[in-house]
């Protein structure tokens, strides 16, 4: 199974119902998605396969062929932020953080497609990733920082 | 162990027993401290002053004992130490340290005292203080819970932050012959009166060879730099780049992967399984049976739990009553005298207070944690240490079972605590870690992260405890008169303290917390009542442990009693109130929420209050009923903490607060058929989803005498101040949580 994670090509001998999930965290060690229910009801293994928002616990290896993964390691770094992560650091968003992999990604899949995205739209397109703590209101206003961003340039 | 430890192993002694025990003890003792724990491993030319600062010659290292579930106190620590300190706690290196009876929590016992907690005259903080000295001597506990960490690392932080600038100020003295009067410290150094500065990491070799300067005095707050004010949490880019590391994120060299299946009727037994299916399955290194069930470990997580799946497993039978409605039965029986466990309230006479009566029944449902991080653990046994790395909240507990399950001695048990994904409670509990350290045990040699299915995790949540109330209460001239309320529910604390090998006589404040100690003192004639149920399912202290389900009663009887009476719920709030700070607390809500504004038809308001862990909240909810159901639209929350540290984490937990609030108000509750929980995972136990989300306004008081810790309190009267914007709005008064058994939300 050949496909590629944050711009790298990997190549991985699993069973072909094995969770991109899994694969990324103990197969390639790659830790910033999360395994929370394995699902798909939290969110927090979200990662863009192909620029599309996905619940990596869903994707299983034989759907990986070619596939172009990115994971919030991906999206931006420490040193180099993307827009969604500068605005999550902006509004101090994360408690326990364990959610924000996904949330981040998922912000960011939405702005992709919609930069600047009604209050609904926000809604709607986040509703799928469960914060235990409550930082709705910060994700939020977060988003709503980051499209100004991005619509700045 | 000392005597006394043997002793609190048997029993740890709360109540009047533990005071009279603190005078024998006597006060000297119960202040002494402990031998600072970084001083065993502390290289040459390096300083510790105290269990909370370290300086090499290379680095600050600022000691942040209690453990971050998300609260955000990793940070907040390292602030009180470096407010004092006088360093940018961005370039130190902040760490959870090792566990030790040095980072006892000296305030956690104040929840046992059987005061009122926002009772500070002088009576009520000695017999605090006392309480604190036993709970030292008898079992000094690491513990992060109770909302004690920033009131238990106030004091003591900063003032290790001053010891340690002092005492680096004295080693500059002495080097340099300036008078240390004339030395300033700033930023990680020593500034002479010429400008020049020494950096504190150059000092260390010469402070070590020193003794601590211990006579500081600590700096008004008028002149904080750092607490007070607006903060950037030390993980918060970690958080949001993917690059925070969890305990579920650790990985060692060879290690393998584990899970757990044990009974799923909790503290059953496994009669017997067959993993000959599972043993044959890719990556399945060995199947185990560990007390109550089974352990695969395999060569990755997923294998792991593809294997346990597959082993066929005989399950007995559950050690409580199998259906749920047996054990609401129980709870009904339990209103006698024989179960009463504490009258705490009993003013005036309600039996014969005079008005028209209003009788109701309340219940509050078992309710999971389920925090986003599964429970997890890595652990490495070898015959001569182990090493275990798991998110904690009582980590010298958590390492001395690794030490009875392995028989390593305790000193060789090492525990790296973990930044935790979340708890709410849950990680007080020790079932994760004393399977690790079986499995450990038995694979001596080879590192394993043993990691819970989802569904282990619920299965195994040890919920919150479910209760019942019964209310009257009396109104007249369009006032309440007299409220009389019996609760009902098994004691959380037995059942938790039980698992670690400690028992607890007296009464269970928990079974009347958030109820009793309201600040209605000009409501004449009121009585609470709480009576103990036999255990049933085993649960834990859930965020605000008795305060959320009791707060919920309480609030909905009084706010029933009010709208009978034909008065204002929040203005006859205000007017049984006898307590200023709590009265501050209801007017800044009622202002934020411009209650008494008119809304349309269809929509509502409701308020609650409820005092938890000494700290008076006032949330009011707005609703409106739309065709499919009830939408949660604008919220507002109030809170005296008596001081502030940080408003940005503060409004967090706030808003944070009370979506937990909300959320498991609205359709979260466990329920047993067959002994098991019928819910598994998140499509059966949600919470609030962002689309649900109101706004939520917050605003921070500072009138109360102490600071108090904010973790839990924004929680309780969440519940009811929900269910009386639902009646406000609807005509329809839910009894009964979750409240989605009786109406829908959008």
């Amino acid at each position: 199974m050949k496909f590629t994670v944050n711009g790298t090509a990997r190549q991985v001998d699993v069973e072909d119902d094995m969770p991109l999930l899994w694969i990324l965290r103990d197969a390639l060690g790659i830790t910033g998605p999360k395994y929370g229910c394995g699902i798909a009801q939290c969110g927090a293994c979200t990662v863009l396969m192909d620029g599309d928002a996905v619940r990596s616990c869903q994707i299983t290896s034989d759907m990986l062929e070619g596939a172009d993964i990115t994971t919030i390691e991906g999206l931006g770094t420490p040193q180099a932020l993307h827009a969604v992560q500068a605005a999550w650091i902006e509004h101090q968003v994360a408690q326990c953080g364990y959610c924000q992999s996904g949330q981040i990604v998922q912000a960011a899949a939405l702005l992709a497609r919609d930069p600047a995205p009604s209050d609904a739209a926000i809604d709607d397109e986040m509703s799928g990733n469960l914060c235990r703590c409550g930082t709705y209101p910060r994700i939020r206003a977060a988003i709503r920082t980051a499209s100004r961003t991005l619509q700045e340039g | 162990m000392s005597r006394a430890g043997t002793i609190a192993r048997r029993s740890f002694l709360i109540g009047s027993a533990a005071l009279l025990g603190g005078v024998a003890f006597g006060v000297y003792a119960a202040k002494r401290p402990f031998a600072n724990p970084n001083l065993t491993g502390v290289s040459d030319g390096a300083v510790s002053f105290n269990p909370w600062v370290i300086v090499t010659p290379e680095k600050v290292v600022l000691i942040a004992p209690h453990g971050d579930k998300g609260q955000g106190i990793f940070s907040a620590q390292a602030a009180l130490i470096a407010e004092e300190l006088d360093i940018d706690p961005a370039r130190a290196e902040v760490s959870f340290g090792v566990p030790d009876r040095a980072y006892y929590n000296r305030v956690i016992a104040d929840a046992a005292v059987p005061i009122k907690s926002i009772d500070t005259g002088a009576t009520a903080e000695l017999l605090r203080d006392v309480m604190g000295g036993v709970a030292k001597l008898l079992l000094p506990m690491q513990i992060t819970g109770g909302s004690t960490a920033i009131p238990d690392s106030y004091d003591k932080l900063r003032r290790a932050g001053a010891v340690a600038r002092e005492t680096l100020k004295r080693a500059a003295a002495n080097r340099t012959g300036v008078a240390v009067g004339d030395l300033r410290s700033e930023n990680g150094a020593v500034i002479l009166p010429d400008g020049s500065t020494i950096p504190y990491t150059d000092l260390a070799s010469d402070a070590a060879r020193i003794e601590p300067v211990t006579d500081v005095t600590l700096r008004d707050p008028s002149e904080w730099r750092l607490l007070g004010k607006p903060m950037q949490r030390l993980d918060i880019v970690a958080k949001s780049t993917g690059t925070q590391a969890y305990g579920l994120d650790h990985a060692l060299d060879g290690m393998l992967h584990a899970t757990v299946r044990t009974n799923p009727r909790q503290g059953g037994e496994l009669l017997g399984f067959d993993a000959s299916a599972a043993k044959a399955m890719r990556g399945v290194h060995k199947v185990l049976e560990i007390p109550g069930g089974i352990a695969v470990v395999a060569d990755n997580t997923w294998r792991a739990f593809q294997a346990a799946e597959a082993v066929n497993c005989d399950w007995g039978l559950a050690p409580y009553p199998a259906e749920q409605v047996d054990h609401w039965a129980e709870i009904e029986q339990s209103f006698t005298d024989d179960r009463l466990n504490a009258k705490p309230r009993d003013d005036g006479d309600v039996d014969t207070a005079e008005g028209a009566e209003l009788r109701a029944e309340y219940r509050a449902p078992y309710v999971a944690h389920a925090p986003l991080e599964p429970l997890n653990a890595t652990i490495l046994v070898t015959d001569t240490r182990a090493d275990i790395w798991t998110g904690h909240q009582i980590p010298g507990f958590a390492a001395q079972f690794v030490a009875d399950i392995t028989g390593i001695d305790r000193e060789n048990v090492h525990l790296h605590n973990q930044f935790m994904g979340g708890s709410f409670g849950h990680r007080l509990e020790f079932d994760v870690i004393r399977q690790a350290a079986e499995i450990g045990r038995q694979m001596r040699g080879t590192p394993i992260k043993l990691t819970y299915r989802r569904e282990e995790d619920v299965a195994h949540d040890y919920p919150r405890h479910i209760t019942m109330g019964r209310g009257r209460g009396k109104t007249a001239n369009g006032r309440v008169v007299a409220l009389d309320l019996q609760l009902a529910a098994p004691s959380v604390i037995a059942s938790q303290m039980g698992r670690m090998g400690l028992s607890v006589p007296g009464p269970d404040a928990q079974l009347h917390e958030g109820a009793w100690d309201n600040p209605y003192g000009n409501l004449a004639h009121q009585r609470v009542r709480s009576y103990r149920v036999p255990e049933l399912a085993p649960v834990s202290s859930w965020r605000s442990v008795g305060a959320a389900p009791n707060g919920f009663i309480f609030d909905t009887l009084l706010d029933e009693l009010i709208h009978q009476a034909g008065a204002d719920p929040l203005e006859e709030r205000l007017r049984l109130m006898d307590h200023d700070v709590s009265r501050k607390v209801l007017e800044a809500v009622g202002e934020m929420s411009s209650w008494g504004s008119p809304l349309p038809a269809g929509s509502g308001r409701g308020v609650a209050f409820v005092i938890s862990f000494g700290v008076p909240v006032a949330e009011v909810v707005e609703v409106t009923q739309t065709e499919s159901g009830i939408r949660l639209d604008k919220a507002w929350i109030a809170a005296d903490v008596g001081r502030v540290i940080d408003p940005v984490n503060l409004q967090n937990l706030a808003q944070g607060g009370m979506i937990f609030g909300l959320g498991h108000a609205m359709n979260c509750e466990i329920t047993y058929a067959d002994g098991m929980a019928e819910q598994s995972n998140y499509d059966s136990h949600a919470g609030m989803r962002l689309y649900q989300c109101p706004t939520i306004e917050f605003r921070a008081l500072e009138n109360g005498p102490k600071i108090r810790g904010f973790g839990e309190p924004p929680v309780p009267p969440a519940a009811p101040a929900l269910g009386n914007a639902i009646f406000a709005a609807t005509g329809q008064r839910i009894r009964e949580l979750p409240f989605n058994r009786h109406i829908d939300f959008v």
